[in-house]
């Protein structure tokens, strides 16, 4: 590979490196493992280099050994690890305190955690810089100010004194990135700094660190497991597996000719849409035409649901969804988006009558289901199942795949002895689990069998509709394409219809005819698939899209984004609960109507419904040059 | 990096070194002492009565407080009484009496603990705060109250015992319960369509059941010094009958002289007390492994 030749070239200049890195766990019965295997590679002064790799890769844990840190069970076992002038693995505990928070620091994954809830933002900021004494508290300050400003904060004169749960979760995650900066360290170790982010808050906050990146010339360490991601930080990238390297190369070259076959499957399995075979949409076409004639499988209308005391029209004082109105035709797949908090889980609760709406209707075939759990029969339950997010905690750790899998037998089904065990068999072959795992706990189990064991359970009960809530979303790439593979077969299949919940657009309109997108608890655009395509959207589906990152470089500089300033000038917004939701954060928005007048369900020309004044060839002007919109292509 | 190393480093098995972990072995010796000494008590209260030398209320010596011999291996007590046959006849008492309050109290406590944590609202906040209101009342004025109510009875005893200590075992499955209740696999059985039952036996209990088990133990070793202390002060068991506490206080004159009277059943109370809580901090550590 050419590459090791320009690792020597500037391997002078180099800031960090790293050799024969060797990182060992204890396991609880004695053994030790090797968790990170001889790795070597260095930075050069003022690069930004990538660790990717799935988890359990050991990313992070090389990214913590630059620290001289290891994990409680681990320690690290051989190697060299030079930073500047400094040999970190010799250095004494008191030499690495000095250096750990002043010359290298680190940016975690969920800021919320990393703050303290009873300090304001500048303490916490400026903390660093104070212990290491590096310099006075004003000019501490006057420096935090600065980077708040460089990090596109608002208010950077008075954000500082705000507490941790005054700021949204991509603010804090930039004022922890000015935490680590304040210091001027000489090496910036960035772990999935943005995972934990919705996609739109995601661009704001990579925009941010890019340009403060950038600005100052900071050597950074970016730790991911996302490619488009790292495609928009990175100049380098290390691809890891298994704690060894499996191939190194600039960003271009590994984004657009990879070697190593693992980094050819990591970039086929980033774009789901192009590894899925096209679902049947003559079969659908079918269906919905027999459908016309009878009642869809599911009908939502009028659905409000919500906590807090009832306001004067008996309605939850604070609502969680909003008048959803949705179908769910037989055989098909309705993708529910949204960002976190947008009411998505609660609508499958509600399906599944775990809570109680306050108002609307659910019907299954025609026949009114009751809103809580005690009124619906087993025969109902049979036919909706739910799946749920964390197969960690979904699967009783108590009781054996077997026993999980044969409870919805018995209890739908009556079956028992050899007829059950044979059922519970043909189940795991469906979701193409050994048969050797029915005995085994799920604990026992990795987090994609463990997926594949959640879906098993749901089908056990030959159900209907199956409610999927985020059911890739805590899996890697690689096993979520193929969770998403096998959704896909199994309606096929069995003609399952399925619920799809999911943040993610590019999955959503991967698999799903008919696509639901959320905002505050409020249906803003409900359409089919093939809608989703091309603009017209409504605008907040548009920066849904457009805010997924394209698996290339230079997209994050390409696409429009707008900070609050930018956003057309709106007068006085009126005090109603069915203004527009969005309208705080739309490109499109119009004075005099949208912060007047609530927004109507209309029907488009190309399809489906949309809630907004703008007209479909308003939208559709002001899109089209926004485009690219792209990784989300199909 | 070289090609040659990448694909050395791929094919290379994960290199596994067994280590001896000298921590871990120290601990699991100790549950085995602790197992011992309660296969030893259990043993003594089953088979005690038929292999103590002497009856326990007989007289068999002249010599009150007299030390150890050949004859009278644990001395004889204030009245002449050989010690060894009387710890023996008390052991069925203590253990006894023990297993059966604090199984009565844990079975009470995870019984309406699962009942509050299920139901929620307001009935769990008022069983809640009943069962709170119970705690606060000093163990031993209960107890005084319970013996001057209805007179001293071994059912009393136990009934004494478990309502003492039935609350903090209440405490600690709710507080299990209502974490578990939110757990995942909870929700799918109730969207399958469980019954409240099946729920809490079979979704939830098997997970709780470890830090059920250890607060049972510690609950025993409790309501042992509870009752060794009730019958300290004349409340416990009755003469002739003796408990371990019974026979500290009936010797306790003889501590002046430093008979082993005295001391032989307070040893025996420790014994007991730290071998149970030997083999509970051993469980424990086992779940905890295996979590």
């Amino acid at each position: 590979m050419n590459h090791s030749d320009k690792d020597k070239a500037h391997a002078p200049a180099a800031l960090v490196e790293v050799s024969g890195l060797r990182v060992v766990a204890s396991k609880d019965d004695g053994e030790d493992v090797v968790i990170v295997k001889d790795v070597d590679f260095s930075i050069a002064r003022g690069e930004v280099l990538a660790l990717i790799g799935e988890s359990g890769s050991g990313k992070t844990t090389i990214a913590l050994s630059l620290m001289g840190y290891a994990r409680a069970g681990c320690h690290i076992a051989g190697g060299r690890i030079r930073i500047g002038q400094r040999e970190v693995l010799s250095m004494d505990q008191a030499a690495l305190e000095g250096m750990r928070g002043c010359d290298v620091a680190y940016i975690a994954q969920s800021a919320a955690s990393a703050f303290n809830p009873a300090r304001t933002l500048m303490e916490q900021v400026i903390e660093s810089a104070l212990n290491h004494k590096t310099m006075s508290r004003a000019a501490a300050q006057a420096k935090a100010i600065g980077l708040f400003r460089a990090l596109a904060l608002p208010d950077p004169e008075h954000i500082g004194a705000r507490y941790p749960h005054q700021v949204s979760g991509g603010q804090l995650q930039r004022a922890m990135a000015a935490m680590a900066l304040i210091t001027d360290p000489e090496l910036v170790i960035l772990d999935e700094p943005t995972t934990a982010l919705d996609v739109t808050t995601q661009i704001e906050v990579l925009r941010a660190f890019k340009n403060v990146v950038k600005e100052i010339g900071t050597t950074a360490v970016y730790v991911s497991h996302d490619l488009a991601v790292v495609a928009q930080m990175a100049d380098r990238i290390i691809v890891l597996r298994d704690g060894s390297v499996r191939e190194v190369g600039a960003t271009a070259q590994i984004l657009t000719a990879p070697v190593n076959a693992y980094t050819q499957s990591l970039l086929a399995a980033a774009v789901p849409a192009m590894s899925l075979p096209t679902v049947p949409v003559s079969s659908h076409a079918q269906e919905t035409v027999q459908a016309a004639q009878q009642e869809p499988l599911l009908r939502i209308r009028g659905l409000i649901a919500g906590y807090g005391s009832p306001d004067s029209k008996g309605l939850p004082g604070v609502r969680i969804l909003d008048d959803i109105n949705l179908k769910i035709e037989r055989g098909s797949t309705i993708g529910i988006i949204g960002e976190s908090g947008s009411g998505k889980t609660t609508l499958a609760r509600a399906v599944a009558g775990m809570i109680a709406p306050a108002r609307g209707s659910i019907m299954l075939d025609g026949v009114p289901l009751s809103p809580t759990l005690a009124g619906r029969s087993r025969e109902q339950f049979r036919r909706i199942q739910i799946v749920f997010q964390n197969a960690d905690t979904a699967l009783n750790p108590a009781h054996s795949i077997g026993r999980i899998l044969s409870r919805p037998l018995a209890f739908y089904h009556g079956l028992s002895g050899q007829a059950m065990h044979k059922r519970t068999v043909e189940l795991l072959d469906l979701v193409q689990l050994p048969a050797n795992v029915i005995n085994r706990l799920p604990g026992e189990l990795s987090g994609g069998q463990k997926q594949r064991a959640n879906l098993a359970r749901a089908l056990a009960a030959k159900p209907d509709l199956i409610l999927c809530d985020e059911v890739t979303s805590a899996l890697d790439t690689v096993v979520a394409a193929a969770i998403l593979e096998l959704l896909a077969e199994l309606r096929r299949e069995l003609q399952v219809s399925y619920m799809f919940i999911s943040h993610d657009i590019s999955t959503v309109r991967a698999i799903c005819d008919d696509i639901v997108v959320l905002y505050a608890g409020r249906m803003v655009a409900n359409r089919p698939r093939e809608a989703m395509m091309a603009p017209p959207y409504h605008p907040y589906s548009h920066l849904l899209l457009s805010s997924v990152p394209a698996l290339r470089q230079g997209w994050l500089e390409q696409v429009s984004g707008r900070t609050p300033e930018q956003l057309p000038p709106i007068g006085e917004v009126t005090e109603s609960a069915d203004i527009c939701a969005f309208l705080p954060r739309c490109t499109m928005r119009i004075d005099g109507v949208c912060n007047t007048v609530p927004p109507r369900r209309r029907n488009m020309e190309h399809g489906g419904e949309i809630l907004c004044h703008r007209s479909d060839a308003d939208l559709q002007r002001m899109q089209l040059p926004l485009v690219p919109v792209e990784g989300v292509t199909i | 990096m070289k090609p040659a190393h990448e694909s050395s480093a791929s094919v290379t098995a994960t290199p596994v070194i067994a280590v001896k972990k000298k921590a871990r072995k120290g601990r699991s010796w100790l549950g085995l002492i602790g197992l011992a000494i309660v296969l030893f008590w259990l043993a003594m209260a089953l088979l005690g009565p038929s292999i103590s030398p002497y009856d326990a209320g007989a007289i068999v010596d002249v010599d009150v407080f007299s030390g150890i011999s050949s004859k009278f291996w644990l001395g004889t007590d204030y009245l002449g009484r050989d010690m060894l046959s009387r710890i023996l006849f008390g052991t069925r008492y203590t253990i006894g009496l023990a297993l059966a309050a604090t199984l009565l109290a844990c079975s009470v406590g995870t019984a309406i603990a699962l009942f509050a944590a299920l139901t929620g609202g307001w009935v769990d906040a008022l069983i809640s705060r009943v069962l709170d209101a119970l705690i606060s009342i000093p163990s031993k004025m209960f107890a005084l109250l319970m013996v001057a109510t209805f007179g001293s009875s071994v059912w009393l005893l136990i009934l004494t015992a478990a309502i003492t200590y039935m609350p903090g075992s209440y405490r600690i499955v709710r507080s299990l319960a209502v974490n578990i209740q939110t757990m995942e696999y909870v929700q799918a059985a109730r969207a399958r369509g469980e019954g409240a039952l099946y729920i809490t036996c079979v979704e939830m209990l098997p997970n709780m059941i470890g830090p059920v088990l250890a607060d049972m133990g510690l609950r025993f070793v409790f309501v042992v010094l509870l009752l060794s202390g009730l019958s300290f002060l004349s409340l416990g068991v009755q003469p002739p009958d003796a408990d371990w506490g019974s026979l500290v206080r009936e010797n306790i004159s003889g501590l002046g002289e430093g008979a082993t009277a005295v001391i032989m059943p307070a040893l025996a109370i420790a014994m007991l007390t730290i071998g149970v809580n030997l083999l509970i901090d051993n469980l424990r550590g086992k779940r905890a492994r295996k979590d």
